[in-house]
């Protein structure tokens, strides 16, 4: 169960923008999860029930977009949806195949309360600290 | 007192419709993880050590295979190991007792390693130790084919081991670990003879259900002992290495 950690992850992302944005509250957390991403939908959403608590998130909704798994053939170039452990080609049943949605673990959009639009956006420039 | 519900609270203040408004942020939710996990990524490559990730169940013979690695590549590679275990050093003193060069880290209740703790643990174990530099790497990860799969720790490969007395639908069950391997390890092979339920055909159809092309080879590390195509699968990925660190290199220059 390593969702705590991932939906951790999520909420300093969250509050990261919020303070960025000079919000007072976050409303509304889309996230957009595949299976593939090793995430379960709802365990996300019970770990995020105890993590919201803390600064800007404690009274925050979290919504998930279900990403289907979908893959493309490299042999034969049709493009379907699969089961996740299932990746073959529903044409001609080849495993060279790409995958192209499934594997997804994106903070889509934060809704924010208190606060006007702004320009600032975090510093693409974040490094980890080194200590 | 608050206008809107009449509370005491000074300057309280309830959001009206005109102060909401939704960000698009668009980015990983492991983006924190994965900006260590490039941090970790360049020292390595600074140093010129290929690091590789083992990840597998609990008891399917990471260790062993490891004490068997060192005797193989004794003379003509060097390697360390950083074990991820829940609780104990047991691992990284069977290590030391075979004269490798070993770093416990113990998650306490964490059933993954992730990015900062091998950085935590790379400043206490250093890949140059008494003039000695490091090839190769090894993470021993937490037994555990589900959560070490999403945390990028920075290394170059992945790789799986699947031991026979598992059960051969083991990708099929666990896709998001397999599809993440670089190499698939089938470990304890010499039990083949004694199982009548693992066969490594199904293995590998079960591997290629996931769409992948992923290589797999056999070792056995118990009583009986070939671990030679897997020696050679590693000395190969480790010139490899060798040569795109000097290509970068000469292109960085």
């Amino acid at each position: 169960m390593h969702e705590l950690s991932v939906c951790q992850a999520l909420l300093d992302q969250v509050r990261e923008t919020a303070r960025a944005h000079h919000a007072d509250e976050v409303g509304l957390i889309t996230v957009r999860i595949g299976p593939l991403s090793g995430v379960e939908p709802d365990l996300l959403e019970q770990a995020f029930t105890i993590a919201r608590n803390g600064p800007l998130t404690s009274s925050a909704t979290l919504s998930i977009e279900l990403a289907p798994v979908r893959i493309r053939c490299r042999d034969c170039e049709q493009e379907c949806e699969v089961r996740p452990n299932r990746l073959l080609c529903s044409a001609c049943s080849s495993y060279r195949v790409d995958l192209i949605s499934g594997d997804e673990m994106l903070l889509a959009r934060v809704e924010l309360q208190g606060a006007g639009p702004s320009q600032n956006s975090p510093d693409p420039e974040r490094k980890p600290s080194h200590v | 007192m608050c206008e809107t519900c009449g509370c005491s609270i000074p300057d309280h203040k309830h959001p009206t419709p005109a102060d909401h408004h939704t960000v698009e942020v668009l980015e990983g939710l492991m983006s924190a993880n994965d900006r260590a996990a490039a941090h970790n990524r360049e020292h390595f490559d600074r140093g010129g050590v290929l690091v590789i990730n083992l990840m597998s169940s609990p008891g399917a013979g990471k260790t062993r295979l490891l004490e068997e690695t060192a005797r193989a590549l004794e003379g003509r590679a060097s390697m360390a190991v950083i074990e991820g275990d829940l609780e104990t050093e047991n691992d990284a003193e069977r290590l030391r007792r075979h004269g490798i060069r070993a770093h416990q880290i113990t998650t306490g209740n964490a059933c993954h390693l992730d990015a900062h703790q091998l950085h935590h643990a790379l400043h206490e174990f250093p890949l140059e130790h008494e003039g000695q530099t490091t090839d190769i790497l090894f993470v021993e990860n937490v037994g555990n084919l589900v959560c070490p799969a999403a945390f990028d720790l920075g290394q170059h490969l992945n790789v799986v081991l699947l031991s026979t007395t598992e059960g051969d639908d083991k990708p099929a069950k666990y896709p998001v670990m397999f599809r993440a391997a670089d190499l698939v390890v089938i470990s304890k092979a010499d039990l083949l003879p004694l199982l009548d339920d693992f066969s490594i055909d199904h293995a590998e159809q079960s591997l290629r259900g996931l769409g992948v092309e992923t290589p797999t080879l056999t070792t056995c590390a118990g009583k009986t002992v070939d671990i030679s195509t897997w020696i050679e699968w590693l000395t190969d990925q480790l010139d490899r290495h060798r040569n795109n660190t000097q290509e970068q290199a000469v292109a960085n220059q």
